[in-house]
């Protein structure tokens, strides 16, 4: 890993709607390294998302951004199993479906596409529609139309909420793929760590208006949590699995 | 202002805004609305037809509305996403058969202003012997209400509930939009096929913000639907004397616009307000975040 | 069976300015279907008959009332925003709107003609003074959906990540409202207000049955309604029916193909890579 940061916290607040939703964020992501930021619902993630991306105001603190590209990856797109675009069409407006005019078609263009479909695994089903896609295949698509502008690094928003077990499996075999072969940084949301264990370098827990980042052993003990959540908290390791428990 | 197609004016009008004040606050409730608007587009295709077959349009509107009501039953017309491109293109081709049927009459009786009487209303030219099914059909529309009501708004709260509790929820399903497409064809013969809604949406959901309770609502959309109508028909007799000079402004217009300012007046009674929960509404598009 | 006499006088306005209709009812139909923003397609011919009336009254040139109450119209509804957008109020303003209408029609001398050409299309609807109104609009329509087309599709698909890029759902939204306004201005004085749905929709619904493909049912959509059209327009001639008769049934028709064939079509395996 490169020592320069793609992305950098510091003592980022946020404050929305008269509520301070986050305070004194901190943390870096760096070249193919993969983090996680875990936290119940309602803790503030998909608004710390937003505000890495810009679309949220900054109340405290700064973010700097390396020069990157920055691919983004919603949770799930809200599409009519009748409205005609195809998964490989989707993946097409990853390309340049923000700037004017209309696309023509070249060899390069069809190329990049079919390789991001490769990339993901989506390429059976690259004709199909995104509106008849189940919740896996249709997060591999949306994976793929970020892919395809050559990010530095991924953001998700909650990539496996909503999906089976089969699924969130495939999809976290994918991105630690991603990040470990083609060196992409991932930083995705999520409320349960236990299924990116095998592949997360760094934990960012969001939990009570507070962030505590770093590898999984260093965060996610009983002390840690229960100075997080300013109540008695119990880490359970079973087989490999984390458990976080309320305490009395 | 005693002369007799102003008296009848004022029957027929007051079956019509009763009829669908009522009416309309059970539609609300089940939120069927949605099948309101298209019985009226069907209605005006009915209309046609009577007036190119040569019968008074209300037995048009009327009988086109339930055989369509019966048929949507049958299909099961619901309120889901998709199904407004579909209902929309069915309804344009019926109303392709209303430019037909309309265009065809005009031909046949060499008389103009049929297509304007039936799409926006004749009150004042309602044949006489038109009245006494017009009566019936209001009075019977009124007493399957008072006999359906509590089971109405039993299924419009749940479904389940009232199948649990001995309700043939699909029958009742069926008399209410045959009921819906009686008082469409009432509310067309007073103000036009195409204005129609108006009277069955606008007192209901003005009534329905200003009060919660089912019973009060219905008292009080009928009596401001009915309030509506007659003023426009004052309104519109007396427009003879406005500019320009001789014409009369139609009665429709008036009963839209007082309509509306009344629901827009029921705003200054109480700020926003949640009706209550409506499914989701056709052509409710990607949501963003 | 059709004289060729059908191409010559106000007839031949009639084809030159339905053909362009169709084309842009065929562009805006379909990503109306694919943003899911039919409603527009019902409320805003609503409003642009109130304005067509007017402008008769007036004895103004008909398009310039159209477009005027269809961009007001679009506005007022962009501005609204879509949980309002269903609500009672606009329900009961698009009704208004007829109403108004019906009350200009009514002050004119000719108001049984007009109404109804109005609201159900007439062949001989576009006089010459309107046909360069109509290319003009057309023109501006298909140059501003092509400089706009990858926004519309990422906006329409994507509206999340097409506000992470810094594409403004919400103006993309105005814009294509605005779009099927003047669309619909050149679209009413030929097939009629309550119809326009009909051309615009029935087309794009169709076509969106039998592919998958944005670019192919894009160019589908087009090719329907100019068929639809066309059509409409020569059997109306030649039989002296309405206009509006043969696009509702024209559209309504192309429709139930398009289900019958995606039914029959669902019967194979979904297309694979080649």
């Amino acid at each position: 890993m490169s020592t320069e940061p793609l992305l950098q916290l510091d003592g980022v607040g946020i404050h929305l709607g008269g509520r301070q939703i986050l305070s004194d964020v901190s943390f870096s992501v760096h070249k193919g390294e993969f983090a996680a930021i875990i936290g119940p619902n309602g803790a503030g993630k998909t608004t710390l998302l937003k505000l890495i991306l810009g679309l949220r105001p900054i109340s405290a603190g700064r973010v700097i951004k390396h020069q990157t590209t920055v691919g983004y990856v919603p949770q799930k797109i809200v599409i009519d199993s009748d409205i005609p675009l195809r998964a490989r069409d989707v993946v097409s407006l990853g390309m340049d479906g923000h700037k004017l005019g209309f696309s023509l078609p070249s060899r390069s263009r069809k190329e990049k596409i079919e390789q991001a479909l490769i990339d993901v695994g989506a390429s059976e089903f690259a004709d199909a529609r995104v509106g008849e896609l189940s919740g896996g295949q249709q997060q591999r698509v949306l994976i793929a139309h970020a892919l395809v502008s050559r990010p530095e690094l991924l953001l998700l928003d909650e990539p496996l909420a909503n999906l089976d077990i089969r699924s969130e499996q495939e999809i976290v075999t994918l991105l630690g793929k991603l990040a470990r072969e083609q060196e992409i940084a991932i930083l995705l949301s999520a409320h349960d760590m236990n299924p990116l264990l095998p592949v997360m370098d760094r934990i960012i827990y969001v939990a009570n208006g507070k962030v505590a980042s770093g590898s999984t052993d260093e965060v996610v003990t009983s002390e840690g949590l229960t100075e997080l959540y300013g109540h008695p908290v119990d880490v359970l390791r079973v087989r490999g699995r984390v458990v976080v428990v309320a305490g009395d | 202002m005693t002369s007799g197609p102003v008296l009848v004016a004022l029957l027929v009008g007051g079956i019509a805004a009763i009829t669908s004040g009522i009416i309309g606050v059970f539609s609300v409730l089940r939120t069927q609305s949605f099948a309101g608007h298209s019985l009226a587009d069907i209605a005006t295709t009915g209309g046609a037809a009577a007036f190119l077959i040569g019968v008074s349009q209300f037995w048009g509107f009327l009988l086109m509305g339930i055989a369509a009501s019966a048929t949507m039953e049958v299909i099961g017309v619901q309120r889901r996403r998709g199904r407004d491109v579909a209902t929309g293109v069915v309804l344009g081709g019926a109303l392709g058969f209303a430019a037909l049927f309309l265009y065809l009459g005009t031909q046949r009786t060499s008389t103009t202003g049929a297509s304007f009487s039936i799409l926006f209303g004749s009150i004042f030219v309602v044949s006489p012997d038109t009245v006494p099914g017009i009566v019936a059909a209001g009075v019977v529309t009124l007493v399957a209400v008072a006999l359906l009501g509590r089971r109405l708004l039993l299924t419009a709260i749940s479904p389940d509930l009232a199948r649990a509790r001995g309700v043939n929820v699909r029958l009742t399903g069926v008399f209410f939009l045959m009921a819906l497409a009686v008082t469409v064809s009432l509310s067309a013969i007073a103000i036009g096929a195409v204005l129609s809604t108006a009277l069955l949406v606008g007192p209901a959901a003005t009534a329905l913000r200003i009060t919660r309770s089912p019973v009060k609502a219905i008292a009080v959309s009928a009596a401001g639907g009915l309030a509506a109508t007659w003023l426009s028909i004052w309104l519109a007799y007396e427009s003879y004397y406005w500019p320009p000079y001789g014409h009369g402004w139609p009665v429709s217009f008036f009963v839209v616009a007082l309509v509306l300012a009344g629901y827009l007046l029921s705003y200054a009674r109480r700020p926003r307000r949640a009706l209550p929960p409506r499914s989701p509404h056709e052509g409710a598009e990607c949501s963003p975040a | 069976m059709f004289s060729s006499l059908m191409f010559t006088g106000l007839m031949a306005n009639t084809w030159i300015a339905a053909s362009i209709v169709a084309v842009i009812a065929g562009i805006t139909g379909f990503f109306a279907v694919l943003r899911g923003e039919t409603f527009a397609a019902h409320a805003i011919p609503n409003g642009a008959f109130a304005g067509a009336a007017g402008a008769f009254l007036l004895g103004v040139n008909v398009i310039w009332g159209l477009a005027i109450f269809a961009i007001a119209g679009a506005l007022g509804i962009g501005a609204l925003g879509s949980k309002a957008r269903h609500d009672v109020v606009t329900a009961l303003t698009l009704v208004l709107m007829l109403g108004v209408g019906a009350l200009f029609v009514s002050w004119s001398t000719e108001y049984a003609e007009q109404a109804y050409s109005l609201l159900f299309g007439e062949v001989y609807g576009v006089s010459g003074g309107e046909v360069w109104p109509i290319a003009g609009i057309g023109l501006v329509t298909v140059a501003a959906i092509g400089l706009a087309f990858r926004r519309l599709m990422l906006t329409s698909a994507m509206p999340e990540v097409a506000e992470a890029r810094g594409v403004s759902v919400r103006g993309m939204e105005i814009f294509f409202l605005v779009v099927m306004a003047l669309a619909t201005s050149m679209t009413v004085p030929v097939v009629g207000a309550l119809l326009m749905f009909s051309l615009m929709i029935g087309p794009a619904a169709a076509a969106r049955s039998v592919t998958a493909r944005p670019g192919l049912a894009l160019a589908l959509s087009v090719a329907i309604a100019l068929v639809i059209t066309w059509l409409s327009i020569a059997l109306s001639y030649r039989t002296n029916w309405p206009l509006g008769f043969f696009v509702g049934i024209g559209g309504a028709l192309f429709y139930l193909i398009g289900l019958a064939a995606r039914e029959l079509g669902a019967t194979r395996a979904p297309a694979q890579t080649a």
